[in-house]
């Protein structure tokens, strides 16, 4: 199949203060398999929201368009069938659940999703394994796993975190929100290589940043500029490199 | 909120199924006629076999009861008690007592392992199958009791070696009595409350445990209550004396059949720490709750606590409160000994038209005496739960330190969830720290933990045993997977 | 649930003034009042503070008249110990009876006033079958002011001085006052109730004050209460705070034997938002009660409240504050924080900081912290050469002042920090030392 994921005419809308406002105004997209694609855009374009409506927060309100992954309508599935359908979202503010033990909240979603997929769970000791050579690939602490998920962590503490959850769910796609954003260089690099490692035939990845950086690690096959709710521009890796030159805008310029 | 408007449509859909508890066992009873007059607490006295000074400790008691109101300062409201139209006696019948667990009705043996409750030692130790890389887990010394009598009791032998005394009440007042006569009503006073009274007049058994200088009690004990009979109230009474150095950990649980009517069940449990002693006490409650029309159920009227009577003594309250219809239930401290420490963890679980008003008092009297309060307070459904505590500090209690955390949960917007603290504070250098948090499930961790694979049902599960996690870690091994299953149970449809 | 009609204390020391009560509202009152009695501390909302100091006394009415000069002089001392409020239009009572001797003639544009004895109304936001505080005042009251702001008129600030002078033992007075603030209007009142004569006989002072702060409206509520050493204090606050309106309030309890500030805030409008913040200093044998209801009766309010105490020698301070939500109030936003400081070993604190919730989309919490001075700041303090005395002061001024920092109105803080340092003085210049 050529379309991993296929977006035709998205519109969506937020309800604020009991009048719907549209965010989305007819989002076409096509991601093929083994693919990394990037959006970039001004802050409040949608960015965000498209990553949301994707991943199924029921916030926001699909108003009409379609969304297929792997040929199946996405917009109908609850959150939890997506992200055992393949579909990863890491979040731009990682959620705090305090009390709650990352090893445990980690080994109870993989279990969730291998149960989904009709593959065998996993069992402690194969848990701990495959986790113990995640947290090392990624160079996190040990005792990461012990605390509660994202609680007292800092910026780039949750976000190899998120990424963490990435590797041991092995999504088909993955959706970084801004997975970038507040990290150091080494910090950036070390997500970037978590993010690398995944790269397969049967990988693509979905990535939202502002930064150049984390697409030179990367070396996404597309970029898309966003605008206003809408895809204003795509074209290869040049297109971001221009961008990281010239601002947006030209392009908002040229869209409007 | 969807997800919240389609948990409580869930919620409407729970019907009983959910109390998996609520079996009845047809058992012969022997049942005193409905009705409390001192002919009612002779009778109980004489089938008790008891000498004449607990009768008359008995009578007295009634007597002060007859001049007392039921409190009305609780959050909790239910129609007015006949207490004449209760059956203060109900006991399986007997042939001159089973000498042993062979001589037990098996039907009751059935119930009980219905609930899951080992009785039989060989069958309990041979069950031990330590898993490889686990360590061992202590054998549990179990006393049931069934509606009002003690049943059975095992591990006596073992426990005996130690020194240590686990017995039915009833059998400690006639072999213990001196024992007994010295620490019964010297925590709980006969006419300390309406419902401490009333138990005090017709209480039919309990456990009681004695563990002597230095030792530390070998086992855990546990004593499971069930209420089984019809229209029959439960009064069980239980008297821990814990020596200079000796501990002990004991856990209690409860459940009843399902039934349409209320039921009542008004325990007293007394506690007595000794010099560096410690007390661990652990419940896991989960009598009936009543229907998801608020139809039936427990009320449970319950007095506990505990006496740190020697410098550095130390009693721990752990409760999970899932079921009755009505709690009332303020386990406390009475911190007299220097350095004494008292403990209250709490979770209580409300669903349907359920009501708990529950909470704990630390009095402290003595210097540096510290105590500590973590209550968990979960609403769901229809119900309304109350944390009521309070803090009382005397002069003498230098250096004497509390810290206070209650948190509140409401599931759905149906429930209420209060929280009433009582602060006195009479002595400069002592230190009082409350606070006090309400939320609800944000719908960002429910969407956060979907998107990582989890159903609504896990999600909500496993945010609330994250919730509770200060209080469950308080728990003995066992009762901590228990009490995570009955958190699971008792907000099932509601949450999860 | 079972409800036991509280037997309250006997009606004897204001028995004859109310009998033969005319007014239907006032008869009522003396009606609930003859229900319940005086309350005790069998009462909830009464548990630790006792009014046993009213029992077996009889209070009789204030004489009519003062003595002009004496009060103009009390007045000019209190304009001058009060930098600020010299040029602000006011108000003045003296023993409950407004006084248009001591107070302005005029009043800027859109504030309309009038005395309750010309024009008494009782409103309906007050409870008397529920406060038998408010029973009493509302059968006894005589005087009071009126004050109400057209809409959208900046009033800018109004001095309210409440004098109690001459006073023999076992009067009280009963004033009934009401503030309405209309739509999108501004007021900033500030309050001060004052003995004239250090020591004054035993007198009552029973204060009703009832606030509507309409949609969009404003009101800064200042009140500072330095009453004499036998005075008791028991005074009722009502305010009802309109959708988008905001009721920014804050006492400060330094004098009486025996005083409660008692505020029921009712959110009744979406974003609405109040402070009900409050201090008090006490000393020898005082009781002071702070005393709240907060009850948020509509989505997306703001209530944030703080008090502090700082007691030494027997004084003893009660707090009780309940923020109630109710069930359509989603999306409240409510913080409490009740702290106490005890400086001397005889001193007592007890507090009732209380969540009554039935909304499930709240973010709620309180605090409350009791206990010494810190020692660690303390040895901070004196460890860079400050004396212990004054380490103790600087702290103890700290504490409170942080509180009086709440309020917005710049003069109303200056004039609260004042009055706090005079009292600091006078109260906590050498404290006790830890028995």
């Amino acid at each position: 199949m050529s379309e991993l994921l296929k977006i035709s005419g998205l519109h969506a809308t937020i309800d604020a203060d009991g009048t719907p406002k549209e965010i989305l105004r007819g989002i076409d997209l096509v991601i093929p398999p083994g693919e990394v694609h990037a959006i970039m855009g001004p802050n409040g374009c949608g960015k965000s929201t498209l990553s949301y409506v994707l991943a199924g927060r029921d916030d926001y309100e699909v108003t009409s368009g379609s969304a297929l992954f792997s040929g199946k309508d996405l917009l109908t599935m609850e959150p939890e069938e997506r992200a055992a359908a393949g579909l990863f979202l890491a979040f731009q503010s990682p959620v705090e659940l305090p009390g709650v033990n990352n090893a445990n909240f980690l080994r109870t979603a993989v279990n969730a999703v291998r149960r989904a997929r009709g593959e065998p769970e996993l069992d402690a000791v194969g848990f701990l394994k495959a986790v113990r050579a995640a947290t090392k690939n990624l160079s996190m602490a040990d005792d990461m796993l012990k605390r509660n998920v994202n609680v007292g962590f800092s910026g780039g503490e949750k976000k190899r975190n998120e990424v963490l959850q990435m590797t041991m769910l092995q999504p088909t796609l993955a959706i970084l929100d801004e997975t970038d954003s507040g990290l150091d260089v080494d910090a950036l690099r070390i997500v970037a290589e978590g993010v690398q490692n995944l790269r397969s035939p049967n990988f693509s990845a979905l990535v939202i940043t502002h930064h150049q950086k984390l697409l030179d690690y990367l070396g996404p096959d597309r970029v898309h500029v966003m605008a206003k709710g809408r895809i204003i521009r795509s074209g290869g890796p040049e297109l971001a490199k221009q961008i990281n030159e010239e601002g947006y805008a030209a392009f908002l310029k040229e869209a409007a | 909120m969807p997800a919240i408007t389609e948990t409580r449509e869930q919620v409407e859909k729970l019907g009983q199924s959910s109390y998996q508890w609520g079996f009845e066992t047809d058992i012969e009873m022997d049942l005193a006629p409905k009705g409390l007059n001192e002919d009612i607490i002779r009778l109980i006295s004489t089938r008790k076999e008891e000498p004449e000074w607990m009768l008359e400790w008995r009578l007295a008691a009634y007597r002060s009861w007859l001049k007392m109101k039921e409190p009305t300062w609780a959050k909790v409201t239910h129609p007015p008690i006949d207490y004449q139209d209760v059956h203060y006696y109900a006991a399986p019948k007997k042939k001159n007592g089973p000498k042993s667990l062979e001589e037990v009705d098996p039907e009751l043996l059935r119930t009980y392992a219905k609930l899951g409750i080992p009785l039989h030692e060989q069958a309990l130790l041979a069950g031990v199958e330590v898993p490889e890389g686990e360590e061992a887990r202590m054998p549990v010394a179990v006393d049931a009791v069934f509606d009002s009598v003690s049943v059975a009791t095992t591990f006596r032998k073992n426990l005996a070696e130690a020194g240590v005394i686990f017995c039915p009440i009833s059998e400690a007042i006639r072999d213990y009595p001196d024992l007994v006569k010295q620490y019964i009503g010297s925590v709980v006073p006969v006419a300390d409350n309406f419902y401490a009274a009333l138990n005090s007049a017709v209480f039919t058994d309990g456990s009681f445990v004695f563990v002597p200088k230095g030792v530390r009690c070998p086992m855990e004990l546990s004593t499971y209550f069930r209420i089984n009979a019809r229209n029959t109230g439960q009064f069980e009474r239980t008297l821990i004396i814990v020596e200079d150095r000796a501990s002990v950990s004991y856990l209690e649980g409860c459940t009843a059949p399902m039934r349409d009517e209320n039921q009542l069940h008004a325990a007293v449990v007394e506690l007595v720490a000794m010099e560096d002693a410690s007390i661990k006490y652990s419940t896991v409650q989960n009598w009936y709750p009543g229907d998801e029309n608020g139809r039936g159920g427990i009320y449970n009227f319950v007095t506990k606590r505990g006496a740190c009577r020697g410098a550095r003594a130390k009693i721990s309250w752990t409760q999970v409160e899932t079921g009755s219809a009505i709690t009332w239930k303020y386990p406390s401290c009475i911190l007299q000994g220097e350095g004494s420490v008292g403990e209250f963890y709490s979770v209580a679980v409300t669903n349907n038209h359920q009501q708990a008003d529950t909470g704990t008092k630390m009095l402290h009297l003595g210097r540096n005496t510290r105590s500590t309060i973590i209550a968990k307070t979960i609403s769901a459904g229809k119900s309304d739960s109350t944390y009521r505590g309070q803090v009382k500090i005397m002069p003498k209690a230098s250096g004497a330190r509390n810290f206070t955390q209650c948190d509140s949960l409401l599931i759905g917007d149906q429930c209420g969830a209060h929280t009433v603290p009582y602060i006195e504070n009479r002595n400069m250098a002592a230190r009082v720290e409350h606070e006090a948090t309400t939320s609800k499930i944000s719908e960002d961790q429910m969407f956060y933990c979907r998107q990582r694979g989890l159903s609504e049902e896990d999600a909500v599960g496993l945010i609330v045993n994250g919730f509770c996690k200060d209080v469950l870690k308080e728990l003995p091994m066992e009762f901590a997977v228990e009490a995570q299953k009955l958190l699971a149970i008792s907000l099932e449809g509601s949450v999860g | 649930m079972n409800v036991i009609t509280p037997i309250g204390r006997s009606l004897t020391p204001f028995a004859a003034r109310l009998s033969g009560l005319k007014d239907a509202d006032r008869k009522a009152a003396a009606g609930e009042l003859a229900r319940v009695g005086l309350p005790t501390p069998h009462v909830e909302a009464w548990h630790y503070t006792n009014l046993r100091a009213l029992s077996g006394r009889v209070f009789s009415a204030p004489a009519a008249g003062f003595d002009e000069a004496a009060a103009q002089k009390a007045l000019a001392g209190i304009l001058a110990d009060n930098g600020g409020l010299a040029g602000l239009p006011r108000l003045v009572l003296v023993n409950g009876a407004f006084a248009p001797s001591l107070s302005s003639a005029e009043f800027p544009a859109g504030i309309v006033f009038t005395s309750f004895a010309r024009s008494p109304d009782f409103g309906t936001q007050t409870a008397p079958d529920r406060d038998a505080l408010v029973a009493l005042n509302t059968a006894l009251a005589g005087d009071g002011i009126r004050l109400s702001v057209k809409p959208h008129v900046n009033a800018g600030r109004i001095v309210f001085i409440s004098l109690a002078m001459g006073l023999e033992e076992d009067i009280s007075f009963h004033p009934r006052h009401a503030v309405e603030v209309g739509e999108g209007a501004r007021l900033s009142l500030i309050e001060i109730a004052v003995t004239v004569e250090k020591h004054a006989g035993a007198y009552l002072h029973n204060p009703v004050l009832t606030s509507v702060i309409a949609e969009g409206a404003h009101l800064t509520h200042v009140k500072i209460q330095h009453e004499a050493d036998q005075a008791v204090h028991l005074a009722t606050v009502y305010a009802d705070v309109a959708s988008r309106a905001t009721y920014d309030s804050f006492t400060l309890g330094l004098g009486s034997v025996l005083a409660r500030h008692e505020v029921h805030v009712t959110l009744r409008g979406d974003h609405a938002g109040v402070h009900v913040n409050g201090a008090q200093l006490l000393g020898g044998e005082q009781v002071g009660d702070i005393t709240s209801v907060i009850t948020h009766g509509a989505p997306d309010c703001i209530s944030r409240q703080t008090v502090r105490n700082v007691l030494t020698d027997r004084a003893r301070a009660v707090f009780q504050g309940k923020v109630l939500v109710e069930r359509v109030a989603q999306k409240t936003d409510g913080y409490q924080m009740n702290q106490a400081l005890l400086l001397s070993p005889t001193s007592e604190i007890d507090a009732k900081p209380e969540l009554e919730i039935y909304a499930d989309d709240v973010k709620c919490s309180h605090g409350a912290t009791v206990g010494a001075l810190d020692e660690d700041q303390l040895f901070y303090l004196r460890s860079r050469g400050v004396p212990d005395a004054q380490a103790r002061q600087m702290l103890v001024e700290a504490f409170l002042v942080e509180t009086v920092d709440l309020v917005e109105d710049e003069t109303a803080h200056v004039i609260l920090l004042q009055a706090l340092e005079k009292a600091l003085t006078e109260r906590v210049g050498a404290p006790e030392k830890t028995a």
